[in-house]
C-alpha cells in the first residue's frame, strides 16, 4: 500500500488536524515549524509560517505541539520539518534528543543537504538536478525513507506532475534501498495516482495546509480523498 | 563535508536542488581563476569598461589634523563598486552558459551593476528589490528598467533586502538549469563568499598601491562600511597581511548583525546573524537600504573572532552628517553606506586613515534630504 504523508504547519489547532489528517488515512504527519525565511517555500507556506511565527510558535511551542499531536494519534509517525537556522539556536543534538523525547519519529531539514552535519539523524531530500553520487549518498543516510523533490522548485501547488519525476525514480530505485516518497507539487488525487504509480508514497503540503483552514472535518475528507486515489487497483 | 575556508562560518545551508549547481558554479570559478583569459577578459573590462583604477583621493577638509585617503569606488561606472563584481560573474556566467541573470538588490547599486553587465552581454535579467527599497531608492529602479532589467517587487516581510534575497534564491531553484545567480556581497552559500571577495579584491589590491605610491608608508587604519560586506572584504583583502595596518567595519547600528549578532543561519551560510533566542531572524533597520540587512558575510564573522579586523557601529544620524559634510569640505556626495565609514573614520584615534567610498550620493538624494530637514 502507498503511504500518505500530510504536511501541517504547527499552531494550537494543529493536533486535531493532524487526528482528522489521520482518521483520513494519512499514514504519516510532517509537522512545519515555522522560519521566517524559508528558501524552499512558495507562498503558501510562507505564508502560513509567518502566521504561526506571529501567534509565537517558537521552537518550544512547536514542541509541545508535537507532544499533543503524540498524544493523539500515538501510532502515527510525526516528522518536524523546519530549517537549520532553528536548530543552530537550540542546539542541534538537544533539537534532535527534544523531537524524540517529544514523540518525533525523524525530521527534515530543508536547507541541510546530505553532506552538511552527517551525524543529525533525518529524512534526506533529493532533488532531479541531484546527480547520482547525491541520490547514493543521501539514500545511504536518510533515515527510513527518501524524500524526492518531484520538481525543480520550491513547494506549492502546480497545474501538471512534474516530468521530471520518472527519471528521478528510475535513478533513485537503481541506487537507493529505501521507500520513495514524493512531494512538492502534488495537489489533487488525480496527481496522487500518476504519482504513486512511480513512487512508494506520496507527500502533500500546501494544498493541505488551504484545506486544513477550513477545519478538520475538510481535512478529513481531502485526505480521504487522496488515500481513496492512491488505494485504487490501478496504483495499489 | 563541505570544507570552510571561515572556520566554523560558511557552508552550503541549502535545499539539495542547489546542491549541483554550486558545484557547477565552484568548478567553473577554479577553472577561470587558472585561465589566463578569463583574467585578460575581466582585466580589459574593467580598465576600458568600468573606469579602474579608481583613484585615491586625499581629503584636506573633511577631517581636520587627519590624513584621509578615500578609494573612490563611487567614481566607477554605474556608481558604486558593485561593478567590480557583476563584471566578474557575468564573464563567469558566460563560461558556464548560462543565459539568465537573477539578482536580489536593496540600495539598488547591485541590480543596476547586474542589469548594465547583462545589457552589455545581451542577457536576460530579473532583479527582485523590496518594495521599501524601491521606495527609497527610485532612481535606480528606473536606471534598471531603462538598462533593460525585469525588477520584480518583493511585497511580503521586511520588504527590503533580505525578503529580496530570498525572493532570488527561490527562483535560482526553480531555474537553476538556465539561470546564474548574481549574488551582489560577499554572503550566501560556498562558494559564492569567497568568489565575491576574490572580485573585489582589486579595491584593496590598488588603493595598498596607490597609497604606498602617495605616501610612502602604509595606512593606520583601513575603514569601510559593512552590510553583506563586500566592499570591505574587497579592500581588507588587500591589507590582511599587514599585520599593523588596522582594519574597521562599519555597521549600520540598527542593522549591526556582527556587533550585535548570533551565529546563525541565514541565505545559505553559517555567520553572524541578527535574530532572536528561537533563531528567527530580526528585522534590521538603517536609513542606508545598502545596509539594512540582518546578515554578514561569513568571512568577516571569522575577521572579528580572530581580532584581525574590528566592527563598530554608526548611527543614522551620524550617517548623515557625515554624508552632508564630505559634500561640503570635499565637493563629492558619498552614498549613504560609506558615509557610515566617513562618521567613525573622522574620529578614529589615527591620523593616517584609507576610507572604501564605495559608491556615490545621487541614489540617495531624496531620503538624505528628508533626514538632514529632521536633524536641523
Amino acid at each position: 500500500m502507498k503511504k500518505l504523508v500530510i504536511y501541517l504547519m504547527a499552531e494550537p489547532e494543529t493536533p486535531e488536524l493532524a487526528r482528522a489528517a489521520v482518521e483520513g488515512g494519512a499514514d504519516i504527519v510532517e509537522l512545519g515549524f515555522p522560519f521566517s525565511d524559508p528558501l524552499a517555500d512558495g507562498p503558501v507556506i510562507r505564508r502560513a509560517a509567518e502566521r504561526a511565527l506571529s501567534r509565537g510558535m517558537r521552537t518550544r511551542a512547536c514542541l509541545d505541539v508535537l507532544r499533543q499531536t503524540h498524544e493523539l494519534v500515538p501510532g502515527t509517525p510525526l516528522v518536524p520539518m523546519t530549517y537549520s537556522s532553528l536548530l543552530e539556536a537550540y542546539g542541534w543534538e538537544r533539537f534532535a534528543d527534544d523531537v524524540q523525547a517529544a514523540g518525533g519519529a525523524s525530521m527534515i531539514v530543508a536547507d541541510l543537504p546530505a553532506d552538511e552535519r552527517p551525524e543529525l539523524r533525518r529524512v534526506q531530500l533529493v532533488a532531479p538536478t541531484s546527480t547520482d553520487e547525491r541520490i547514493a549518498l543521501a539514500g545511504a543516510r536518510t533515515d527510513g525513507w527518501l524524500y524526492l523533490v518531484t520538481v525543480t522548485g520550491t513547494t506549492g501547488a502546480r497545474g501538471e506532475v512534474s516530468s521530471a519525476l520518472p527519471s528521478l525514480v528510475e535513478r533513485a530505485r537503481r541506487l537507493v534501498g529505501v521507500p520513495l516518497y514524493a512531494g512538492f507539487g502534488i495537489s489533487t488525487p488525480e496527481q496522487a495516482r500518476s504519482v504513486a504509480v512511480l513512487a512508494d508514497g506520496i507527500v502533500v503540503g500546501s494544498r493541505a495546509l488551504q484545506v486544513a483552514e477550513e477545519g478538520p472535518a475538510a481535512l478529513r475528507e481531502y485526505v480521504a480523498s487522496l488515500r481513496a486515489a492512491l488505494d485504487t487497483d490501478a496504483v495499489a | 563535508m563541505t570544507t570552510s575556508l571561515f572556520g566554523a562560518y560558511g557552508g552550503r545551508y541549502v535545499p539539495e536542488t542547489l546542491i549541483p549547481a554550486l558545484d557547477e558554479l565552484e568548478r567553473g570559478w577554479r577553472d577561470a581563476l587558472a585561465d589566463d583569459t578569463f583574467h585578460a577578459e575581466l582585466h580589459a573590462l574593467l580598465t576600458s569598461y568600468a573606469g579602474r583604477p579608481t583613484p585615491l583621493t586625499l581629503s584636506e577638509r573633511f577631517a581636520p589634523g587627519k590624513r584621509i585617503y578615500l578609494k573612490r569606488e563611487d567614481l566607477l561606472h554605474t556608481g558604486a563598486h558593485k561593478l567590480n563584481n557583476a563584471l566578474g560573474q557575468v564573464v563567469l556566467a558566460q563560461r558556464l552558459g548560462k543565459r539568465r541573470i537573477v539578482a536580489e538588490t536593496g540600495a539598488g547599486q547591485h541590480g543596476v551593476a547586474t542589469a548594465t553587465v547583462c545589457a552589455k552581454f545581451g542577457l536576460e535579467c530579473v532583479v527582485y528589490m523590496g518594495e521599501e527599497d524601491m521606495r527609497r531608492q527610485r532612481p535606480n529602479v528606473e536606471r534598471m528598467g531603462l538598462l533593460g532589467a525585469e525588477v520584480r517587487p518583493v511585497d511580503f516581510g521586511t520588504k527590503t533586502l533580505k525578503e529580496a534575497t530570498s525572493e532570488a534564491i527561490r527562483d535560482w531553484i526553480t531555474n537553476v538549469e538556465t539561470t546564474h545567480y548574481l549574488i551582489g556581497s560577499c554572503v550566501g552559500p560556498a562558494p559564492y563568499p569567497e568568489l565575491v571577495a576574490e572580485l573585489q579584491s582589486v579595491i584593496g589590491r590598488e588603493a595598498r598601491e596607490q597609497h604606498l605610491a602617495a605616501e610612502g608608508r602604509l595606512p593606520e587604519a583601513v575603514i569601510a562600511a559593512v552590510g553583506g560586506g563586500s566592499n570591505a572584504i574587497g579592500i581588507f583583502h588587500g591589507f590582511l597581511d599587514d599585520a599593523d595596518v588596522r582594519l574597521v567595519g562599519v555597521e549600520a547600528a540598527g542593522a549591526a548583525s556582527l556587533g550585535a549578532g548570533r551565529t546563525g543561519v541565514l541565505h545559505g551560510a553559517r555567520s553572524s546573524v541578527l535574530a532572536d533566542e528561537d533563531g528567527q531572524i530580526a528585522d534590521a533597520h538603517s536609513i542606508s537600504a545598502g545596509l539594512d540587512y540582518p546578515g554578514v558575510g561569513p568571512e568577516h564573522a571569522f575577521l572579528r573572532d580572530s581580532g584581525r579586523a574590528t566592527y563598530v557601529g554608526a548611527t543614522d544620524e551620524e550617517a548623515l552628517r557625515a554624508f552632508r559634510d564630505l559634500a561640503r569640505t570635499e565637493g563629492i556626495i558619498p552614498a549613504l553606506e560609506p558615509a557610515h565609514a566617513l562618521a567613525r573614520a573622522r574620529e578614529l584615534d589615527a591620523d593616517l586613515i584609507l576610507v572604501c567610498l564605495s559608491g556615490r550620493g545621487d541614489k540617495d538624494l531624496a531620503e538624505a534630504l528628508i533626514g538632514l530637514e529632521k536633524l536641523a
